[in-house]
């Protein structure tokens, strides 16, 4: 795998607490999820289900459920809980003095 | 002509009484009451819960005027009787009305006994017997002072927990060492006070009250000791003395109470008495257990039957006040010829004690958890020989015999005469007959039909593990149980115990209702921040965090991600103006589809997230406001022509459907709600399948509810017709009111209504104008808070966040 490239996207304070922010790339949205106790996480903004985006859903503990049918979907692991299959990927995030940094594939980033 | 049957007294002695008596021979007497209170009868036991917030007197009516009117009774509210003439066969009341009788029923009750110390006769110093004590306390709460509960035994206690719940500080003032000494023993006691002192209410034990002080009025309680405990309120609640000053002057025979035989006839034949003034084989009683068996004896007697005696027993004692597990029955006092198994968990606050005569229970006193107490009472009811299962009997029942662990095997173990509820005398044969005999299925129903849980509800869990029991999977209590996997709590239990404790947040019902996940679920949340918006509109600030996406930006999400804008058109009414200006929406920003929806208005679908605002600013110019096609809340007043045109038109239907739409716009309810109002039976606006419909006709306006055309289909009840159109708006704007305030979240209307009762709706929204009124007040007040047109507001920058992405990462071919 090349190196991650980290992106500053913003603060902590532009995503609301227990919310979530997209983050629009070539490669398609990103959500950015901010919980109650202010961890920081992100996947890939497409449900595996159908392609929900899941920074539009309700974000509760580590997990946040699907706008569109309701699944749930761990912010940690990026897996589909309980009963349903599937899952998303993960993105690295560093917050550094309030500053958010996703860290992206710069490789992928460029490719068309 | 019927025999002249008079009682004195209304209280739940009598009324349960009347209730054997019509059922056994009905139109046998005219029967006229009098009563010092000016109300109803109603269930004295839940005064507690008025107190402290969880129930509004309504709630704890046992029977409304109607009953009365229905069973030909006339009452007198507000009536004394003052004089028993005998020789006459007459009573007399303070108002100077004279009844003949030919038997008489005293009913009266007890007395709160003051003691007798200066300064009792102070205003600011009052007992707690009815719901006019309820109200003076509820008045003094307001005042947020501090008040002085003389008497720790049951009421003193109730009555402490519920100003302290209403937010006064309180002090409880006892004399002896240990609270309920009646009922506890000292290790019970001890954790007794530990509970209460836990919710922050002082106790001060071996505290003797010598004078109440005050300058006109009460300032506070002078100890013996010479202490002075500020108090700008005093409950006495020390006890009370049946009431039988009455019979007495009138030459019955009276000892502490009016003496009775076994069949409640007094020395007198012609007269009965019952309840907490009747004194039985040497027994006065001040529980409703022992007094509904009375009422049950006295009631054949007057019917004329031969039904048995009033019979002697224990009744267990319960302490009302949320969160604290207290039972205890029978004798408990050390003696040489007694025994204890006693079982302790320091930790857990649990403490159980089982005293033992002979091998037979004779006491039990159980705190922290008492689950087990109705087995125990069965044991002790029934002398059971206990020395086979002496070694783990203190363990409970599920411990016996090698029965699984399982708390259904233990109810299921129970015999059919075990008790279930104390309250009502109702043992298990009964409940799990007649859920079998009538088909019951909800816990409601078998309140209705049993009486079981209907008065103090504390044997809900035991009735509710009978009805898994008794039908198996096809009972499922999950169905009213839990709200979600946070909380063992169901939705009526959260809304009673919001309001109950004031929680006015959601990390506040969270932290005090123990939910157990850190912040909830997609469930609970938007359950949670409607009940709270619904509660205190003016307190609490909307969680737009626990709100559905659609409820946070306002308009509809499609399969796509992208949304659809429905905007008003108030009773399907638009312009020329509406139309371009829709029009010219579509042209400038692309919108693929444009539909009329079934609610007659126009659907926008297919728009960018982020040209929602925009979008909204140009609808906003031509007057257009959200029309809500996302919200939990009110959506559409559909009307037809009405007499603005239609040949068959009764009165303006589409002139009350806007305006019930302006009335009523903006509101948020637990589900959707729809409305219409159809200008002649025709009902070309489809009104009755419609959440809320009107149906004018040529006398007034036809109200209906609980219809529905979704995913069920039900034609709406009739609510009841009145003449003029600010009638309807009033009796409409209850009902949805009504529903917004008692209602699970997401139940619509009709589900609502169903589990209420379409009579116990009519009742309170058309029969009770009073309370209509108070309904319809409570509305109007909220919307004070919700019409605020959301779309104007996000034109003007609220939650901007919402409708962009945080960032957009541009590299040269980023085009999204
Ligand atoms: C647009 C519309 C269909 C149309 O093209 O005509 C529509 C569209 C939707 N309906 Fe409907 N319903 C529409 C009239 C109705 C009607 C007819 C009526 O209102 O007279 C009904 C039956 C009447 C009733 O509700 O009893 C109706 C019964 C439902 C139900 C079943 C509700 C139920 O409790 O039985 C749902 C599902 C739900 O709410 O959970 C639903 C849900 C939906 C949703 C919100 C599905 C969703 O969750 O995304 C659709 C949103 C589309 C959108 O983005 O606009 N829609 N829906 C109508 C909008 C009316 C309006 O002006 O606001
Ligand atoms: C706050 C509180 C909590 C309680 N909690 C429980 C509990 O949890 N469990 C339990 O089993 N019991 C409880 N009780 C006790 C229970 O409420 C009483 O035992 C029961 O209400 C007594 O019924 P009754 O019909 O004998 O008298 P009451 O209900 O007291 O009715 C007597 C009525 O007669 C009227 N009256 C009196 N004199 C006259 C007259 N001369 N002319 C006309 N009318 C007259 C009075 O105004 C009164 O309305 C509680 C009581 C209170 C006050
Ligand atoms: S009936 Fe209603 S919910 Fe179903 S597809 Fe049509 S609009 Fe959607
Ligand atoms: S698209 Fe997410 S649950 Fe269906």
């Amino acid at each position: 795998m090349s190196a991650e490239h980290w992106f500053d996207i913003g603060t902590i304070a532009d995503i609301p607490q227990r919310g979530a922010r997209c983050v629009a790339t070539p490669q398609g949205r990103i959500g950015v999820f901010r919980t109650a106790d202010d961890r920081i996480f992100a996947i890939e903004d497409h449900c595996p289900h159908r392609g929900g985006h899941l920074s539009e859903g309700i974000v509760h503990g580590a997990a946040v459920t699907c706008p569109l049918h309701n699944w749930v979907i761990s912010l940690e692991t990026g897996k589909a809980l309980g009963a349903d299959e599937g899952a998303v990927r993960t993105i690295s995030v560093r917050v550094e003095e309030g500053r958010i940094r996703l860290g992206l594939e710069p490789a992928i980033l460029a490719a068309e | 002509m019927s025999e002249r049957l008079v009682i004195i007294g209304n209280g739940m002695a009598p009324g349960r009484m009347l209730e054997h008596l019509i059922e056994a021979a009905p139109g046998r007497y005219a029967i006229t009451i009098f009563n010092a209170e000016p109300r109803v009868n109603y269930d004295r036991i839940m005064l507690s819960p008025v107190l402290s917030g969880e129930k509004a007197y309504e709630e704890i009516v046992i029977h409304g005027d109607g009953w009365y009117v229905a069973n030909g009774i006339t009452l007198y509210k507000g009536h004394r009787i003052v004089a028993i003439d005998r020789e006459a066969k007459t009573v007399t009341s303070d108002r100077g009305v004279t009844e003949p009788y030919d038997r008489l029923v005293i009913a009266t009750g007890s007395v709160p006994f003051i003691i007798p110390v200066p300064g009792a006769d102070l205003p600011g110093v009052i007992t707690y017997r009815d719901l006019d004590d309820v109200n003076a306390m509820l008045l003094a709460a307001q005042s947020r002072q501090k008040a002085v509960v003389i008497g720790g035994g049951l009421l003193g206690l109730e009555a402490a927990a519920g100003l302290k719940e209403r937010g006064m500080e309180v002090t409880v003032l006892h004399v002896m060492p240990t609270l309920m000494e009646r009922q506890l023993d000292p290790a019970a006691g001890y954790l007794l006070q530990k509970a209460v002192e836990a919710r922050g209410i002082e106790v001060l034990t071996k505290a003797n009250t010598r004078a109440i002080v005050g300058d006109g009025r009460v300032e506070g309680i002078e100890l013996a000791d010479g202490t002075i405990v500020a108090a700008s309120l005093v409950v006495m609640a020390v006890g009370i003395r049946p009431n039988a000053a009455l019979a007495k002057e009138a030459g019955l025979a009276t000892n502490r109470g009016i003496v009775t035989d076994g069949r409640m006839r007094t020395s007198d034949p012609a007269i009965l008495t019952v309840g907490e003034c009747a004194e039985v084989g040497g027994h006065v009683y001040g529980l409703v257990a022992p007094l509904y068996e009375m009422a049950r004896v006295a009631a054949d007697e007057l019917a004329g039957g031969a039904a048995g005696s009033f019979v002697h027993a224990d009744t267990p004692t319960k302490l009302k006040v949320t969160g604290i597990d207290l039972y205890s029955l029978g004798d408990f006092a050390d003696g040489d010829d007694r025994e204890e198994i006693i079982l302790r968990d320091a930790s857990a606050g649990i403490y159980k004690r089982v005293v033992l005569k002979d091998n037979r229970i004779i006491g039990t006193v159980l705190f922290g958890e008492t689950g087990d107490g109705a087995w125990f009472n069965d044991l002790k009811k029934k002398a059971t020989d206990i020395s086979q299962m002496r070694d783990t009997l203190i363990f409970g029942q599920m411990f016996q015999g090698g029965a699984p662990a399982d708390p259904l095997a233990a109810v299921a173990a129970l015999a059919d005469d075990a008790e279930i509820c104390g309250c009502n005398g109702v043992c298990k044969g009964k409940i799990t007959g007649t859920i079998t005999a009538k088909g019951l299925t909800s816990l409601d129903e078998v309140r209705a039909h049993t009486k079981a849980s209907a008065s103090c509800g504390t044997c809900t869990g035991l009735v509710e593990k009978l009805m898994t029991l008794t039908l198996g999977d096809t009972y499922s209590p999950a169905a009213v149980q839990p709200m979600c996997g946070c909380t063992d709590l169901g939705h009526d239990d959260v809304r009673r115990l919001i309001r109950a404790r004031q929680l006015k947040t959601i990390p506040a019902v969270m932290q005090e209702l123990e939910w157990k996940t850190s912040c909830g679920c997609a469930k609970c949340r938007p359950a949670l921040n409607y009940y709270l918006v619904c509660d205190w509109p003016d307190e609490y600030a909307d969680d737009y965090q626990s709100r559905f996406v659609n409820e946070r930006v306002h308009a509809n999400i499609q399969k796509d991600g992208t949304y659809s804008v429905v905007p008003r058109m108030w009773g399907g009414v638009t312009s020329a103006a509406e139309l371009r200006a829709i029009a010219d929406v579509v042209d400038k920003f692309a919108i693929p589809t444009v539909k009329v929806t079934g609610g007659q208005r126009i659907d926008m679908l297919g728009i960018r997230k982020e040209d929602l605002p925009a979008v909204w600013s140009d609808l906003g110019q031509a007057g257009f406001v959200s029309g809500h096609a996302y919200a939990k809340g009110l959506r559409t007043v559909k009307t037809c022509v009405g007499t603005d045109w239609c040949r068959f038109g009764t009165q303006d239907s589409t002139g009350f459907g806007i305006r019930i739409e302006k009335f009523m716009w903006g509101s948020w309810t637990p589900a959707k709600v729809k409305m219409a109002v159809s200008g002649c039976p025709r009902n070309c606006a489809e009104a009755t399948c419609k959440d809320v419909g009107v149906i004018c006709v040529d006398s007034g306006y036809e109200i209906h509810f609980a219809g529905a055309a979704g995913l069920d289909i039900k034609g709406t009840e009739v609510l009841g017709l009145v003449k003029t159109e600010d009638e309807a708006l009033e009796v409409i704007v209850a009902v949805v009111q009504m529903y917004r305030e008692q209602a699970r979240y997401l139940e619509r209307i009709y589900k609502w209504a169903k589990r209420v009762g379409t009579d116990e709706v009519r009742r309170q929204v058309l029969d009770d104008a009073e309370r209509r009124r108070a309904y319809f007040d409570r509305f109007v007040f909220s919307q004070k808070f919700a019409q605020v047109d959301p779309w104007s507001e996000r034109v003007s920058g609220k939650d901007k966040h919402e409708f962009r992405p945080i960032t957009a990462l541009a590299f040269k071919e980023a085009a999204e």
